[in-house]
């Protein structure tokens, strides 16, 4: 079978209790884009790390044939010496050091038995070359870099190495559009020059753009491979083999309300980098959220969407405020952490949900209630039964899939994490509630029971704003939305004027 | 009630042998330290022709290991808010020499110096809360730097006298004497074992009527009743022991106080939540409300105040102040801590197995020290034995991921 430079054969991985992987066949062409999709869950994650040897030969079945040959990777060492390079989601680079050391990191140029730095710098040019960076200082440390030069390090590394196939894992979810259609561009390039790529990816828009061949998982098993060439893909029809059913429309609809009183309102609110004198972060920015309304807070990344969310609720990163006022029900305030935020109605469901949002190492029943302990006191005490009570309640109202509240959050799939995030705030009862990125790296089904959980949130009277960089989900969600770009509203747009093209040309806006 | 049988029946559908073995892969961790620590009395029982386990050497292993207790209590908190105490030892050592000097320089009694020296020691772990938490230094470098200080402090307020006798029989009792107990064959002493068992029997069953109520897993009654009967049976036959020699020792008695406050506060209350939320993740804890830097000044003050404790049962153990004293506790303390299965990440702890964890130390004490074996031998073999438990426990909790 020549042509197929990788051929994955009725792979089969079981890990205790759970079948993660049952007869996946997986077939990628020399040369192509080819697209991994999946819910959560579906074992896209399970497979690639079978693939590069992180679960080593034997303990899975079925085979793995690269370049002709049955391979069988002991480690991750073995499947990068055939040419295979994994970037995952979490970059792995040293923030401390340059982009020259990183690049190198763990195959460094030696001249005798030392490491030749010269060579080295040289050597990281050109890789930096290769990814469109040319004009970057490779001694410039990692940590200066944004999140989309990151990446791009990231995959200059890898060719440095002489890759052969190249497989990103969502490598765009954490980056801003432009930098997002560079990494496509670059995986167009790279193509061109005869490098094989698998992306792991949720969004469609991305794929049915990128793709050559696009394969399904769902529950652990292939569900179709799909040529992007022979007949054009559609989101729509992605979704469907995604989810295994026809989703009309993803967005829920909610009856239109009148809009009630002004409960959180801004005036001029300008902040400063903590570190750096007169560096604003945020410049003279006015909003005004009213009850019952969903407000969508679109941008890119780095436009100053959550330093704005963080330095209202309570400010734990200590920006300093230089000008502005805040209201909450027409009250003007200043709140001195998140306990005070949160005291008065105010709450903040954090985009990053694993590195501060929950508390991975304890269960469900503990981060649903952690917010609000007061409401459980008895004495000085917890009282265990109300807490149980609470906790199943919410777990059953909104359908966090897990077998009893105490299940360990650590061990739940993303979408169900979030789910518990919201749990916790709504166990708060605030009035005005801050979503960063709610639907962030879930799959579509939990997608949809968020929606409808922030409709039947809105209706009962709270306020939610909305920070996404999906331009559909923000556009499908908001009554009205306010454009974000470089710490600065560019522009606020009511659900009916709003258009994709609007809201990205105000976005980009400087 | 339905439910309740459904659960049950459920359960025993599992099999009593198939349930065993999930009990025991489960706790695992739990377990080897039971075994560990069982292992180790009988060895030294052996070795020693049965003088380990005689009345007389567990009350003196009782009386030794409270000070190490009452230190590795407070330590607990500090590991599982990812933080470090390494000044305990001298902070002890230090309000022991405050305690001494007081009641024999300044001549107060010892119901007036030791309300004082707990006052000192809180506010010594006031003074460190406040550099790590408003400051920032890290606890490491800050309670190092208190090592330092209070070893020269100790060394201070001892050099004119140099070792201080203390005259105080009351005081001195604390470590050496036992509850007052005038009855035949120390029958208080029993009454008090048997509240105990009466106590976790009770405690026990509610615990699990309430899991049942809500369907939660429970072990089947076979296995529970099995369990308690142990508990039971170790407690009575401890008793049974120190009653035929001089009784319950005042020291267990201080120790089970202060167990008894702190796991009452780390499960049942709110500051007890926030301590196990912020070694889980801080910034997750912080967002969700948490006042972070308080809960840590807290649990420094907390560390201050026990080390103070832990100082004037040291005296009182001694009869004196000594300018040598508090050398090395903070090892016993934080080894106590870790094999009791505080989780070296953080956030994972529980004061009572702790207390575990200080057996298993002072039983190396006590059994070497009655072997005969060099102080030299018995850091090593304890350190090895705190490298092999913490080794266990990491590979366990990384399995279990």
């Amino acid at each position: 079978m020549s042509g197929y430079i990788l051929e994955m054969r009725n792979i089969e991985k079981v890990f205790p209790g759970v079948k993660a992987l049952d007869n996946v066949n997986f077939s990628v062409k020399k040369g192509e884009i080819h697209c991994l999709v999946g819910e959560n869950g579906a074992g896209k994650s399970t497979l690639m790390k079978v693939l590069s040897g992180v679960y080593p030969h034997g303990t899975y079945s079925g085979d793995i044939i690269y370049n002709g040959e049955v391979q069988k990777f002991k480690g991750i060492a073995d499947s990068e010496a055939v040419g295979i390079a994994i970037i995952y989601q979490e970059l792995a680079l040293i923030p401390e050091l340059t982009i020259y050391e990183n690049i190198f990191f763990g195959h460094e140029i030696l001249k005798g038995r030392a490491v030749d730095w010269n060579e080295t710098i040289v050597r990281a040019k050109e890789a930096l070359k290769k990814v469109g960076l040319e004009h970057m200082d490779p001694s410039r440390k990692i940590r200066d870099l944004g999140v989309g030069q990151q990446q791009l390090v990231e995959i200059a590394k890898a060719l440095s190495k002489d890759v052969k196939l190249l497989i990103l894992d969502e490598p765009t979810s954490s980056l801003n559009e432009d930098d997002s259609q560079n990494l496509l561009q670059l995986l167009r390039e790279l193509k061109s020059h005869g490098v094989t790529s698998i992306m792991i990816s949720h969004k469609l828009k991305e794929i049915t753009a990128i793709a050559d061949t696009v394969t399904v998982l769902r529950d652990g098993s292939t569900i179709c491979s799909m040529d992007a060439h022979a007949k054009e893909l559609t989101e729509a029809e992605i979704i469907q083999h995604m989810v295994g059913r026809k989703i009309e429309n993803i967005y829920p609809k909610r009856e239109s309300k009148k809009p009630g009183e002004v409960v959180f309102e801004l005036k001029d609110w300008t902040v400063e980098d903590p570190e750096r004198e007169n560096r604003e972060i945020l410049h003279k920015v006015s909003m005004k959220v009213r009850k019952g309304e969903i407000v969508g807070l679109q941008g890119l990344m780095g436009a100053g969407r959550t330093e704005l969310a963080l330095s209202l609720f309570g400010n734990s990163r200590h920006y300093r405020i230089t000008g502005g006022e805040f209201f909450m029900g027409g009250r003007k305030c200043h709140y001195r952490n998140p306990a005070a935020a949160i005291k008065n109605g105010l709450a903040y469901v954090t985009e990053d949900r694993k590195g501060n949002g929950l508390i991975l190492i304890q269960d469900i029943r503990y981060n649903t209630t952690i917010a609000n302990l007061n409401a459980l006191l008895s004495g000085i005490a917890i009282d265990a039964n109300k807490e149980i009570k609470v906790a199943n309640e919410y777990k059953k109202s909104i359908n966090i899939k897990a077998p009893t509240i105490e299940q360990k959050v650590g061990n739940l799939s993303g979408g169900n994490q979030q789910k518990v995030q919201l749990a916790k705030w709504m166990f708060v009862e605030p009035s005005v509630l801050i979503l960063d990125e709610p639907t962030r790296g879930i799959d579509v089904g939990a997608k949809l029971e968020i929606y409808t959980l922030m409709n039947r949130l809105v209706e009962q009277g709270m306020s939610i704003i909305m920070i996404s960089s999906e331009l559909p989900e923000v556009l499908g969600m908001s009554d009205r939305l306010y454009v974000m770009s470089e710490g600065t509203i560019t522009g606020e747009l009511t659900a009916d004027e709003a258009s994709e093209e609007k809201v990205m040309a105000l976005a980009i806006q400087s | 009630m339905s439910e309740i049988n459904n659960t049950n029946t459920a359960v025993q559908k599992v099999g009593l042998g198939k349930e065993i073995g999930g009990l025991v892969k489960h706790n695992i961790r739990d377990y080897m330290m039971y075994i560990a620590l069982v292992v180790i009395m009988i060895f030294f029982n052996i070795r020693t022709h049965g003088s380990f386990l005689t009345a007389q050497n567990i009350t003196n292993l009782i009386n030794q290991a409270g000070y190490v207790a009452v230190l590795a209590i407070g330590m607990t908190l500090i590991l599982i808010l990812v933080q470090i105490d390494l000044s305990v030892g001298f902070v002890a050592g230090f309000s022991g020499a405050v305690a001494a000097i007081l009641m024999t320089q300044y001549h107060l009694s010892e119901w007036l110096a030791i309300p004082i020296v707990m006052l000192v020691g809180l506010l010594i772990g006031t003074y460190q809360g406040l550099i790590v938490t408003k400051l920032k230094v890290p606890a490491f470098v800050t309670t190092l730097a208190g090592m330092f200080i209070f070893r020269g402090l100790l060394s201070l307020s001892l050099q004119k006298t140099g070792t201080i006798i203390v005259p105080n029989e009351g005081f001195n009792a604390l470590s050496n004497g036992c509850i007052p107990d005038p009855t035949e064959n120390h029958l208080i002493t029993i009454i008090i074992g048997a509240i105990g068992v009466a106590f976790v029997v009770v405690s026990q069953i509610r615990a699990r009527r309430n899991k049942q109520k809500y369907n939660f897993k429970v072990s089947s009654t076979p296995i529970f009743v099995v369990g308690l009967i142990v508990v039971a049976v170790i407690i009575m036959l401890v008793v049974t022991l120190l009653a035929g020699y001089n009784g319950l020792p005042l020291t267990a008695v201080i120790v089970g106080v202060i167990l008894f406050i702190y796991n009452y506060m780390l499960n049942k209350t709110r500051l007890g939540r926030y301590i196990y939320g912020i070694g889980g993740n801080a910034q997750a804890a912080e967002l969700s409300g948490i006042n972070v830097d308080k809960v840590k000044l807290f649990a420094f003050c907390s560390m201050g105040l026990l080390a103070s404790i832990a100082g004037i049962l040291f005296t009182s153990r001694l009869q004196s102040a000594t300018p040598t004293a508090g050398t090395a506790f903070e090892m016993d303390a934080i080894a106590s801590a870790y094999i009791g299965g505080t989780a070296v990440s953080g956030g994972i702890g529980k004061v009572t197995n702790t207390i575990i964890g200080t057996l298993v130390i002072m039983s190396l004490t006590n059994g070497m020290n009655l072997m005969g074996v060099d102080i030299a031998y018995q850091y090593v073999v304890k350190g090895i034995i705190f490298i092999i438990a913490v080794a266990f426990d990491v590979r366990t909790r990384r399995a279990a991921k």
